[in-house]
């Protein structure tokens, strides 16, 4: 390599260096997402034929996304299970990876076997797999008509009963997309200095003050953190209703492609939104914080 | 469940030793009991697909089988085409993480220690990698890997892990970023010395990040091997692999032993199935039993939680 001394070669040299570090990937990056990006954009709103050279999408404007939202009887209910999936289950897996961190932070013995334990789902979990213990009853680890408490809860109100029996219903299916998160929060839970607690329980905090005062907004970033990558998780899941849309649609003969790149969109569009959501509510408040 | 956790610090703070016993007490049968949810379709799954078709509908048998039944395994094993789908799972996603862990490792070690221009970009980029859903840009990449040929090859696989946009490749690329952005000293002084970038990468930086490596390596494996939305798509049915074959099992199942040929032995139940689900997962299993550490520590030390 040649050594030019002039102050600005180097540091141009520098900069130049990571950009080749960066290279693979960013060549990655144009080829496998942003033009496939733009390349779905055009399919979305056009007419793809085959001929002899090859695809020629023409374009044909939004009618593909008029028909979803239309004619299509299986966009709406699918959008709403999905959007139900997630909105559902994501609050339940942060609550459960924050409870599950605590206990883990409080003991010493069995912890490495406890986060063993809680991690050896994001192993073995994958769509078929899934499907196969779902259809199996493998996850039903509550039977319905066993418990009186069951049929309790299901002639509450609905505003109640809804979240509750989400719960019964998937309790394994929470507790295993929360593997990456508990280890997210508990290695945040270690972080915290333990002169605060010492503090905070010798004026008087009570446990609950303590972790609402103290624990919940240090793990503020993490929740955020496992926020998004739940959603994420979730919606990359190839199981949900509006994935399988969008699988199913593929082929279809008088719209090839097209059709379900404009649901994939749609789809692209609502777990966005989400994530938008999500990043809302868990964003740190920075004006409270100054109190 | 808050309630106990609060339940069991107020204990705590009675200062008793018997209090704080009973908290800890409390802890733990709490964690157990949440252990044993997570661990019950899986002892399900194993018991089940243990079970002769007999212990199935006997109402008296819950969770010991009679005796063990291993045919099953047998008709799973033929059905599945367990031998060419596992060589080639391993294969398939063995090349995949370690293209990809290499790929993720260049461009951390990029955005961590040279000042790239347009870093701000690259970053939002790799987070609209990571948050974009795979079937937006499933399709065009089909048609893209079909017009090269690559359609029904490992190829269609390898190149995007290759480069950087392969399962989750994004947070692998954060997670690296996060372990070389160690003091800038031991490139300076590496530098001096004589040594090269290149030779920086490999011989000082690489080093230093061997748990992320090992995280990297090991968690690309298991996802590229669980993965079956691209890989569905894309190897076009000519290589098959183990979720894949799972994945249309009943199917196969029923070519492979038709219903018809008589015997109840032929007829699809939970036990084939769990058997079947079992097989596919279970050299995840292993590998996990045996890494564990490997694992949960490479995630805690791996910095995904330092922003």
């Amino acid at each position: 390599m040649k050594n030019k001394k002039k102050p600005i070669t180097i540091r141009t040299r520098n900069s130049m260096i990571g950009l080749g570090f960066l290279t693979p990937w960013i060549i990655g990056l144009l080829v496998f997402t942003l033009f496939p990006i733009g390349y779905s954009v055009l399919m979305s709103i056009s007419r793809v034929e085959f001929t002899v050279s090859g695809m020629k999408p023409t374009i044909l404007g939004f009618v593909w996304f008029e028909e979803i939202f239309t004619k299509d009887a299986n966009f709406i209910p699918a959008l709403i299970s999905t959007v139900k999936f997630i909105a559902f289950s994501t609050p339940m897996i942060l609550v459960s990876s924050i409870i599950l961190a605590l206990l883990l932070n409080k003991v010493t013995r069995g912890k490495g076997f406890f986060r063993a334990l809680f991690f050896f789902p994001v192993v073995v979990v994958s769509g078929p797999v899934m499907s196969k213990l779902i259809g199996n009853d493998a996850t039903l680890l509550i039977q319905a008509n066993d418990y009186g408490i069951y049929q309790v809860i299901a002639n509450l109100p609905e505003v109640i009963s809804t979240p509750l029996l989400y719960i019964f219903d998937n309790v394994v299916l929470i507790l295993w997309y929360s593997g990456v998160q508990i280890l997210i929060i508990l290695a945040g839970l270690q972080k915290i200095n333990k002169p605060i607690y010492e503090a905070a329980s010798i004026d008087g905090a009570s446990g609950w003050q303590i972790f609402w005062k103290i624990t919940f907004p240090y793990l503020r970033p993490m929740i955020l953190l496992c926020g998004i990558y739940t959603v994420v998780d979730l919606s990359c899941m190839s199981g949900n209703d509006l994935a399988k849309l969008v699988e199913n649609n593929l082929t279809r003969l008088d719209a090839p492609y097209s059709y379900s790149a404009a649901l994939s969109w749609l789809y692209t569009i609502v777990v966005l939104i989400l994530l938008g959501v999500t990043f809302l509510l868990l964003k740190e408040r920075k004006e409270k914080q100054d109190d | 469940m808050t309630k106990c956790n609060c339940k069991g610090r107020r204990l705590l703070k009675n200062d008793g030793k018997w209090g704080q016993r009973l908290a800890k007490l409390a802890v733990y049968a709490l964690l157990l009991d949440f252990g044993f949810v997570y661990i019950y379709p899986i002892i399900y799954m194993v018991l089940i697909s243990l079970m002769p078709t007999s212990d199935l509908i006997n109402p008296t048998i819950q969770w010991i089988p009679t005796y063990l039944d291993f045919e099953n395994f047998i008709q799973v094993y033929n059905t599945l085409e367990y031998d060419v789908a596992f060589v080639n799972t391993v294969i398939l996603a063995g090349v995949a993480s370690i293209l990809q862990t290499l790929s993720c490792a260049l461009a951390g070690y990029g955005l961590a220690k040279y000042r790239v221009p347009l870093k701000k970009l690259w970053i939002a980029m790799l987070i609209l990698v990571f948050v974009i859903p795979t079937s937006l840009t499933l399709v065009p990449q089909y048609v893209l890997f079909n017009s090269y040929g690559l359609v029904g090859t490992e190829f269609s696989i390898w190149l995007p892990a290759a480069l950087g946009q392969g399962v989750k490749s994004s947070l692998f690329v954060l997670v690296f970023m996060q372990g070389f952005s160690y003091p800038k000293a031991y490139d300076e002084a590496a530098s001096i010395d004589g040594a090269g970038p290149i030779r920086n990468f490999f011989q000082i930086g690489l080093p230093m990040v061997v748990p992320t490596i090992i995280l990297s390596l090991l968690l690309s494996f298991v996802w590229y091997w669980n993965e079956t939305a691209r890989s569905g798509l894309y190897l076009d049915g000519n290589i098959i692999t183990l979720p894949l074959q799972l994945d249309k099992f009943n199917s196969l199942f029923g070519a492979a032993y038709p219903a018809a040929q008589g015997s109840s032995l032929n007829r699809l139940n939970e036990r084939i199935q769990m058997a079947a689900t079992l097989l596919t997962v279970g050299p995840l299993m292993i590998l996990y039993l045996v890494m564990q550490r490997k694992f949960v520590e490479g995630v805690e030390a791996s910095g995904i939680t330092g922003e």
